[in-house]
């Protein structure tokens, strides 16, 4: 029997990537957020709701980036250049509200800016992963192992429109995620946000589903196409019905509905964009094999992988689990 | 040219943003090492003095922790955005040794770093006690596979060249385990530890200077002065090791470092002195005769190689590792002073009354991190040209990246780090200049706010933790 390894990490970099965007996206989510809270009380508890764990949440993003660079080199050697820009944007945006968390209760005279670096950090890197989303979606040239393209390619109005997406996709899986944390007027607020971002998010999806397929004649074929238009009937189904999942979720006052709602959306975006792109790494001109490392190195990471992520998930439960419940002000973390 | 200038700038960013980086990671590792002491004493001797070191420390952590994992993910993107050629070839053999490190490091520290800091009244004292530990084992864990894919890149092994040109694994032990990886690791757990060490003593003594009363900064004082009477030795000695290593894997480097043109036996040791790579000797040198030799091979005769033995382009920049060198080694003699001084006013029952070695101590708190990056400087320069010794140049590693997405990039880092971590630097100093708890008879159990982030209203700030059951 022949192991696929490059099938099974690409597989397994994928569900990193889904990790990372469903849990950074809630706490990325709730900094878009941020500043529509009272500061003082409001902003504290809508802080101290990720707090526990938007670290965990961020090693996802390194996990997706590590194992790229670990079992498909070439793609990460391709991507990384092609998408300088946001690339850089991102990870100064996550400074800027990464040190937010702690820095923002050491100053009372200068809460205010880690506030607004919290929000902005936290608006800015979503919408550069988005842009960057959008920008491997449009496919980047490849030519002797080295990217290609120009260094303003990524920039496109399909890239624009897929980081404006995230931003609302991520500010409706903070505000769900509000709702299920907090109680009385922080929660109705949230409430309110999970409306008006879950409106947006549904005509963003839309606007990019059809835009997506006249990027590539591959999308085409693959979502217009039998068999595979079987999923282009599926998925959309799908979406309307967590769709409708959320909104009843939010108008008869549940907690958990709304975001599991939320999550169920993001997910099967997720697999729409896998739908269009496999079997490519990097679309059009890498695919998985080739993008690939040599066997030696992907059954080596393989090993620890496949006893350290049941683990992991093991222990991110656990933490979960200890910090579970409301967010209440005087109680737990002091 | 412009190929040339985004090398350069691509260069300088890379140096910049991992000498801001190294500094955390060198604190950290110490720190939550001295916390998992610190919590496991108070557990054992029931003594809340203890705990409240622990406290004090614990908020101090958060803040350098948050510091190193923000600037430890820009280093991750690093080497694809600057280094793509590099990340190319040398993906598929140290891609996965950091692979290890996410997925048995990162991910432990980052889900038990919240217990740690929040939750002691949700979990209880054993199993908060237990998650410290983690957080700790966590910290060295990743030192093992960072300082593993280090000094890959330094003294390459167990690997073969595909068709593509890529490095491929042949022999996963001689990766992680080459040459000269043993040496590295232990060099730089034991500077974290001393870097922590003289932090955490230059505190105790600055508090000790205001009141010699106060319990806790005399607990803080006494454990850094035992640090340093202890580990700064080891230190010389584990250097040293290094050195010898270093000398026989990579002797252009020690050529640098020692500032030797000529190949020769008896080389002197020089002290100080200034070295001219045009004129190919050391101006005005300060030099002890055949020490050299001695140090490097135990022979007063024995022949070391100079710089002259191997063309110029394979020189390293000279001044700079010649200079870094005697900084990390002034500083590591200073701290070996500093802990017999320790000693030998303990042994006098005097410690605590000892002005002028307390003086000392909070001069010498931020020398740590100053031999660290110096340390790092001569290694990392030392090995240039190469980016992995001997196979590839650095020249070579380099992304095809035009100069103003570069020099772009490195302007919005500088302004950002300077911004960022200028802000870190004055909160840190803020919280190590709050007198700590810990006069004796106070009675409530811990001191003001604790925990890393401090939640809530300041009104709530009055509120003291409650007393772990």
């Amino acid at each position: 029997m022949v192991i696929d390894l490059p099938f099974i990490w690409a597989a397994l970099i994928a569900i990193a990537v889904l990790a990372y965007v469903l849990l950074d996206g809630f706490d990325l989510g709730v900094g878009i957020l941020f500043l529509g809270y009272e500061s003082g009380h409001q902003r504290d508890i809508a802080m101290n709701s990720v707090a526990p764990v938007w670290d965990g949440n961020e090693t996802w993003l390194i996990l997706g980036g590590g194992g790229l660079f670990a079992v498909f080199p070439l793609a990460y050697a391709v991507v990384m250049p092609a998408l300088y820009a946001p690339i850089i944007a991102m990870l100064l945006a996550l400074v800027f509200r990464g040190v937010a968390f702690e820095y923002r209760w050491r100053t009372e005279r200068g809460r205010f800016l880690w506030d607004w670096s919290f929000a902005l950090g936290s608006t800015v890197a979503a919408f550069a992963q988005g842009v960057a989303l959008g920008a491997l979606v449009q496919g980047i040239p490849v030519e002797n192992r080295a990217y290609a393209g120009g260094w303003w390619d990524w920039l496109t109005p399909f890239s624009v429109l897929t980081g404006v997406a995230l931003v609302v996709g991520y500010s409706l899986l903070g505000a769900t995620w509000l709702v299920l944390k907090t109680e009385g007027k922080i929660q109705q607020q949230a409430r309110d946000y999970a409306v008006r971002a879950g409106v947006a998010m549904l005509v963003l999806i839309g606007v990019v589903s059809l835009a997506t397929p006249y990027l590539n004649p591959v999308y085409l074929e693959r979502w217009f196409a039998w068999p595979t238009a079987i999923f282009s009937i599926i998925v959309p189904a799908l979406v309307l019905g967590c769709a409708y999942l959320l909104f009843s979720g939010l108008n008869r006052g549940y907690d958990l509905q709304p975001f599991l709602a939320s999550l169920g959306i993001f997910l099967l975006c997720y697999i729409g964009i896998g739908i269009s792109f496999y079997p490519y790494m990097v679309p059009p001109s890498l695919t998985i094999w080739q993008a690939a490392a040599p066997d030696d190195s992907l059954a080596f990471l393989l090993v620890g992988a496949l006893i350290l992520l049941p683990l992991i998930i093991a222990y991110t439960g656990y933490a979960y689990w200890v910090f579970r419940g409301k967010v209440r002000p005087g109680e737990g973390y002091h | 040219m412009f190929g040339f200038e985004a090398l350069e700038l691509a260069r300088f960013q890379f140096a910049f943003t991992v000498a801001f980086h190294i500094i955390f990671p060198s604190f950290t590792i110490g720190l939550a090492s001295y916390l998992a002491v610190l919590e496991g004493l108070w557990l054992w001797k029931k003594d809340d003095a203890y705990l409240k070191v622990f406290n004090y420390w614990k908020t101090i952590f958060a803040v350098a922790f948050g510091m190193g994992v923000v600037s430890g993910i820009v280093m991750s993107y690093q080497f694809g955005t600057n280094w793509s050629v590099f990340s190319d070839k040398a993906g598929p053999v140290i891609g996965p040794l950091m692979g290890y490190e996410v997925l048995t490091a990162f991910f432990l520290e980052a889900g038990f770093l919240g217990i740690m800091l929040f939750g002691l009244n949700r979990v209880g004292p054993k199993l908060h006690f237990v998650s410290t530990l983690v957080v700790a084992f966590g910290t060295l864990l990743s030192a093992f596979w960072i300082l593993s894919v280090n000094s890959w890149m330094q003294t390459p092994a167990g690997y073969a060249i595909n068709e593509v040109g890529q490095y491929v694994p042949v022999d996963w032990w001689e990766i992680v385990f080459n040459p000269s990886f043993p040496y590295r690791l232990v060099h730089m757990v034991l500077a974290a530890y001393l870097t922590t060490a003289f932090v955490v003593g230059a505190v105790g003594a600055f508090h000790l200077l205001r009141d010699r009363q106060n319990r806790g900064a005399r607990i803080m004082f006494s454990m850094a002065m035992w640090m340093a009477l202890i580990v700064a030795p080891l230190q010389l000695i584990a250097g040293h090791a290094h050195g010898e290593n270093t000398l026989e894997h990579q002797p252009t480097k020690i050529a640098a470092m020692e500032g030797h043109f000529e190949t020769k036996r008896g080389q002197p040791l020089i002290l100080f002195g200034d070295p001219d790579a045009e004129a190919e000797t050391v101006h005005n040198a300060i030099e002890i005769p055949k020490l050299g030799s001695w140090v490097l091979t135990g022979d007063f005769e024995g022949e070391v190689q100079g710089l002259k033995a191997w063309p110029k382009e394979e020189w390293p920049p000279l001044d700079i590792v010649f200079w870094s060198f005697r900084i990390m080694v002034g500083i590591g003699v200073l701290m070996i002073l500093v802990g017999l001084w320790s000693g030998l006013e303990r042994l006098r029952g005097n410690l605590f009354e000892a002005r002028s070695l307390q003086r000392l101590s909070v001069v010498m708190g931020p020398m740590g991190f100053v031999a660290v990056v110096a340390g790092w400087i001569v290694t990392e320069v030392g090995r240039q040209p190469w980016t992995i010794y001997g196979e590839l140049t650095t020249a070579a590693s380099a992304s095809p990246i035009e100069t103003p997405a570069v020099t772009s990039s490195l302007l919005a880092f500088i302004v950002v780090y300077f911004i960022v971590f200028g802000a870190g630097t004055f909160y840190l100093l803020r919280l190590m200049g709050k007198t700590p708890e810990g006069g004796e008879g106070v009675e409530e159990l811990g001191p003001i706010r604790t925990s890393g982030i401090t939640p809530g209203p300041a009104k709530s700030l009055d509120q003291q933790p409650k007393p772990a059951e």
